[in-house]
């Protein structure tokens, strides 16, 4: 790589042809603020519009100020990051931005956790010069996700997300001027838009313009109802990212406490959503295998690859861009959903309790579940298999109103036998996990053989499309992975027009998967976290002493007791779906 | 007579002259003459020394060297490069394009043509605002009779040069003149300019090399081709050759379009072609190039209009739009209305641009109002400063001209309005108030009865009295007034 050399503040820096003065800057350990900027690095992810101009530096000879995340050094460039004149600017354009900001800090959901609010503190803002009108927008609910726009400053973040990301295109910038403004096309409500509620908007928003919808309320009221049997279950990716939120390393693994903190909070039963993704695994490595083996024996009727269904956010995206595919992915449904469906009748049986006294409630890592949980095939009589799920920030707020000293709790065990599970539904937080889980699951059960090697490392890792093979005994699986609803678009395209033969395709809508979903702690744009989440993930799978979904005795015995085998009429009836199209769903306001 | 010997037309050369839908007219006029004659004659680096000799410059504001732009993206490597023609006309009472393309549509259909040679595109766009019906449908009537005579198409003039042009319509959006927006917008993107580098002639349209000129830029190519890129040069001064369009608007005895050599200046073009201010008014200013552009004053009327010498007086050249001002102009509301126009019209990409705009111009509401302070023309200017160091692109970075010209040129008025709540060209509704002179009122009762909100108090030749509280400064009074009576103070 050819070097250049780069005055910044008086500093000679060498850097790669190429840099950035934001790039070079760092590594002259001079921090220019930025605020629309976002980079994730290893995920191919870059926000760069060169809008907010807080980053905007002096470059000698040049005639304005320049932005330092668009700027590319040249050689023998001279930078000033911080004179009179940068910091002027810097400061009266926070103004500006401020100036049509609301100024509703000490109530907005991003209190505390808002990157405008941390750059205004930065920039030593106390006064803002410049007022007058504001722009006023009209606030957006949907089951997941609330759009107030009055607080969006067009750093354009969630539109990278959205359409070059995902690609889902629900948001783009809409209106000129003063006016302009993130919004669905028509400035349409997102229910009525092709949103996913994948949530990755809500993950990179610097603001409170997008934000989940807060159910802790309606939790709070069905724990302190006596009436009620209330049972939580917390999916894997909780855990390994819950303890950021009290000031915890990022991948600090922190399952004990999460059980201890749920019991305090008044939960009648603290189970664990992994054991319901063993359930998924054998409900769905069977239906691999049975695709397979009617595959393989010449049955022309059978659709492959098989698509994972665990993620409902990659269930909304295929149901709204892919309805001629709708016979390909797994039937089974989510570990979300089996969990609510398995409480509200094994467990409700074995309770000797009607379903309607029981509530479900879900600790998710993501938006998605709060719509998935309100939708129609997951109701029986009206009565959701699941109440409310709320997001890892949700709980990590319910903990702190409860006034629990998290970081001192002891670890606990979750409660049985919902609680019961394994390494393998652990991996489910993590992209390649599913797949991983089901091929340790699939493995076993199609050659009788008990594997040397439980860790699949070829399916694992943050690449976003991954394509590997894996040896049952003989016969080579070839298997997709993609995070990011974009790279599943890209593999789904090469499905639809048969220029790729795979038998299976793993798909995480989130970035990293469920430990980068939309209702983690915030990355605020550092991929880092994501990275050590996902080490926390595998290092659970190792600390448990069964890794095999089929081997968990708790799953065992629904089967021996409830279910009958995988497959089953029941288990049809209870732990299989169907989907449907929406393509044609989009619909125009009348007004 | 000295009228016209002080314009010089080349751009316009045909306008007015050919009848624009009959091809044969053009050529009659020397028309794809050019064309042959680069085809024929000239390798693509000869047509690029030309122009480049020939020191020709954006006519679409910028002034940045035409025959550099076409050697930049001839010399970037592609398999596929486009020519732009950028026919987005928006400032406010300005119409040279407009003109050249209803009048002389094949000028810049043979321009695009030797420029596609030049720089190795076979693709030409004109990006034309919808709002230009006559001008799209001559165009298209030239765009076909230019095929049908083998100017366009494949082997033009068995050459082997393919070029053909097809026509993209833009929603008359200002900002769509800045060519990374407009390029967005042809590729059916949001209508917004991104930073450059890199710029349109290494990666535009499609990412290819792309050349945008404006529709004045070409029409001067057919002419330097065939005249010779050392005429060209010859007409002009050092650093700004040819000739430029203007529109002529305002308080000026003659309006429209003029073409005069570049190096004449403001008051040659003002009190010489335009004739002066209308109805013996003192001159006040001129604003030129349009809403980004300044306000220049008596001192700068010897000033020759160059694109250099502008900038420096603190104002543009502009796509060549020219407003004249008379005493009865108000400064302050006359940076007003150009805020008006780019808070409208920026596209709220950037936040100093899509606030600060906003800003300015409630700012300056707000001193048109009588409301105003001290620090706020303090303000004012800072903010104006910041604007135009911190946005992305042209307009914002030139919105704030107006008002930064007009306070360095007319700060005194700036602070009547601020320290005294006056407004010396009696614009500022707010800050006037209508009197009757006792002296000079004959009670004729005009005015009481054309005061469509009965503040005026009188009997029949008696003294009339203004009521302050209920007047509301239309004006009507004083329109009506055959004595003299009604003042404004």
């Amino acid at each position: 790589m050819e070097q250049i050399k780069i005055k910044i503040d008086g500093k000679e820096v060498a850097v790669d042809k190429g840099l950035t003065i934001l790039e070079a800057a760092k590594k002259a350990n001079i921090n220019i603020p930025t605020l629309c900027y976002m980079k994730l690095d290893d995920f191919n992810i870059e926000n760069k519009p060169g809008g907010c101009r807080i980053c905007v530096v002096d470059v000698k000879g040049r005639k304005n100020l320049a932005p330092a995340c668009a700027t590319e050094c040249g050689d023998g460039m001279e930078v000033q990051t911080s004179n009179v004149r940068v910091l002027n600017a810097r400061k009266t354009v926070m103004e500006l931005i401020l100036s049509d900001h609301p100024f509703d800090c000490l109530v907005c959901a991003k209190n505390g956790k808002c990157d405008l609010q941390k750059m205004a503190q930065d920039l030593g803002i106390r006064e803002i010069h410049y007022k007058g009108e504001q722009s006023i927008y009209r606030k957006d609910t949907s089951p997941s996700i609330i759009r107030d726009v009055d607080k969006c400053i067009m750093c354009r973040r969630c539109e990278t997300m959205c359409n070059t990301v995902q690609t889902v295109g629900a948001l783009s910038a809409v209106n000129r001027g003063f006016m302009a403004v993130v919004a669905p096309a028509f400035e349409q409500d997102l229910v009525k838009s092709t949103c996913t509620y994948c949530g990755q908007c809500v993950a990179v928003c610097p603001t409170g313009a997008l934000t989940e919808v807060d159910d802790t309320n309606k939790v709070i009221r069905a724990l302190a109802n006596p009436e009620k049997v209330v049972v939580v279950q917390t999916a894997p990716a909780v855990r390994a990212a819950l303890g950021e939120e009290f000031g915890l390393e990022p991948g600090t693994l922190v399952t004990g406490k999460l059980v201890a903190a749920l019991r305090r909070l008044g939960f009648n039963y603290v189970f664990d959503t992994d054991f319901a993704a063993d359930l998924t695994i054998m409900e769905e490595g069977s239906e691999l295998l049975d695709r397979l083996t009617r595959y393989l024996g010449g049955d022309k009727s059978v659709r492959l690859p098989i698509l994972t269904s665990c993620c409902p956010a990659w269930v909304n995206f295929f149901e709204e861009y892919y309805p001629d595919l709708l016979d390909v992915p797994s039937t089974a449904k989510s570990p979300q959903q089996m969990f609510g469906a398995i409480a509200k009748s094994y467990l409700a049986q074995k309770l000797n309790i009607d379903r309607e006294k029981m509530v479900v409630v879900s600790i998710m890592p993501c938006l998605a579940k709060k719509y998935e949980c309100q939708r129609d095939e997951f109701k029986v009589n009206g009565n959701p298999d699941v109440d409310y799920a709320i997001s890892t920030r949700e709980l990590a707020a319910l903990i702190k109103q409860a006034n629990i000293n998290f970081t001192e709790l002891p670890d606990e065990e979750f409660d049985l036998p919902l609680g019961e599970s394994t390494g393998a539904g652990v991996i489910f937080g993590t992209t390649g996990g599913v797949i991983e889980a089901a091929c340790r699951t699939a493995y076993e059960l199609h050659t009788g053989k008990k594997l040397d090697k439980i860790d699949f490392t070829q399916l694992r890792g943050l690449e976003n499309l991954r394509i590997a093979e894996v040896d049952f005994n003989g016969l080579t699986l070839k298997i997709g992975i993609a995070h990011g609803l974009g790279n599943a678009r890209k593999l789904l395209d090469q499905v639809r027009d048969g220029s790729i033969q795979l038998h299976a395709i793993e798909v995480m809508a989130c970035p990293g998967g469920c430990i980068g979903g939309g209702g983690q702690p915030y990355h605020h744009g550092n991929i880092e976290i994501i990275q050590k989440r996902a080490k926390a993930i595998y290092q659970e799978d190792v600390n448990k002493p069964i890794r095999k979904s089929h081997e968990n005795p708790a799953i065992i015995e629904l089967y021996e007791k409830f279910l009958g085998k995988p497959l089953s009429e029941k288990s049809h009836h209870l732990l299989h779906t169907h989907y449907f199209s929406k393509e044609n769903e989009i619909i125009i306001n009348e007004e | 007579m000295e009228k016209k010997a002080k314009q010089l037309r080349i751009a316009l050369r045909n306008c007015g002259v050919i009848d624009p839908q009959k091809i044969e007219e053009y050529i009659a006029n020397d028309g794809y003459n050019a064309l042959v004659k680069c085809l024929t004659e000239y390798s693509p680096r000869d047509v690029i020394e030309q122009i480049k000799k020939s020191g020709l410059r954006g006519r679409g504001g910028g002034g940045f060297p035409t025959g550099l732009k076409w050697e930049i993206t001839a010399n970037s490597k592609s398999d596929e490069k486009y020519v732009v023609c950028n026919a987005d006309e928006g400032d406010p009472g300005a119409f040279m394009d407009r003109s050249v393309l209803e009048g002389d549509p094949h000028s810049v259909i043979e321009a695009m043509a030797i420029a596609g040679y030049a720089i190795g595109a076979s693709n030409g766009l004109v990006y034309i605002r919808a709002e230009y019906p006559l001008a799209i449908e001559r165009l298209k009537i030239a765009i076909e009779q230019a095929r049908a005579y083998g100017f366009l198409g494949k082997n033009i003039l068995g050459s082997g040069f393919n070029f053909d042009i097809t026509l993209r319509y833009g929603a008359g959006a200002f900002v769509c003149g800045e060519e990374t927006a407009l390029i967005h917008s042809m590729e059916g993107l949001r209508g917004e300019p991104t930073f450059k580098p890199p710029f349109p002639s290494v990666s535009g349209y499609k990412g290819k090399p792309t050349n945008v000129n404006n529709v004045e830029t070409f029409a001067n190519i057919p002419v330097i081709i065939n005249k010779g890129a050392e005429w060209y040069a010859s007409i002009g001064t050092e650093r700004s050759k040819g000739t430029k369009v203007f529109a002529l608007a305002g308080k000026i005895n003659n309006v429209g379009l003029i073409e005069v050599p570049m190096g004449i200046t403001l008051r040659e073009v003002i009190f010489e072609i335009g004739g002066g201010i209308k109805g013996g008014k003192k001159f006040k200013a001129v604003q030129t190039g349009g809403p980004s552009g300044g306000c220049l004053t008596e001192k700068h009327l010897d000033t020759p209009i160059e694109y250099d010498t502008l900038i420096e007086a603190g104002s543009m050249m502009g796509s060549g739009g020219m407003i004249v001002m008379d005493e009865d102009d108000c400064m302050v509301s006359v940076a007003k209305f150009y805020l008006d126009f780019t808070v409208e019209e920026s596209c709220g990409k950037c936040s100093p641009c899509r606030i600060g705009n906003k800003r300015l111009y409630e700012m300056l509401d707000k001193i048109t109002k009588g409301e105003g302070t001290k620090e706020d023309l303090e303000l004012l200017r800072n903010l104006s400063t910041v604007i135009k160091d911190t946005s992305l692109c042209g307009l914002g970075q030139t919105s704030p001209n107006p008002v930064l010209s007009t306070m360095d040129n007319f700060y005194e008025e700036y602070l009547e309005h601020v320290t005294e709540h006056k407004c010396r060209a009696g614009q500022c509704k707010s800050m006037v108030h209508y009197f009757i002179n006792p002296d000079n009122c004959v009670g004729c009762t005009a005015c009481a009865r054309n005061c469509p909100v009965n503040a005026i108090k009188g009997e029949r030749k008696q003294i009339h009295e203004i009521n302050q509280d209920i007047c509301i400064k239309c004006g009507a009074c004083l329109e009506k007034c055959k004595f003299n009576a009604v003042f404004v103070k």
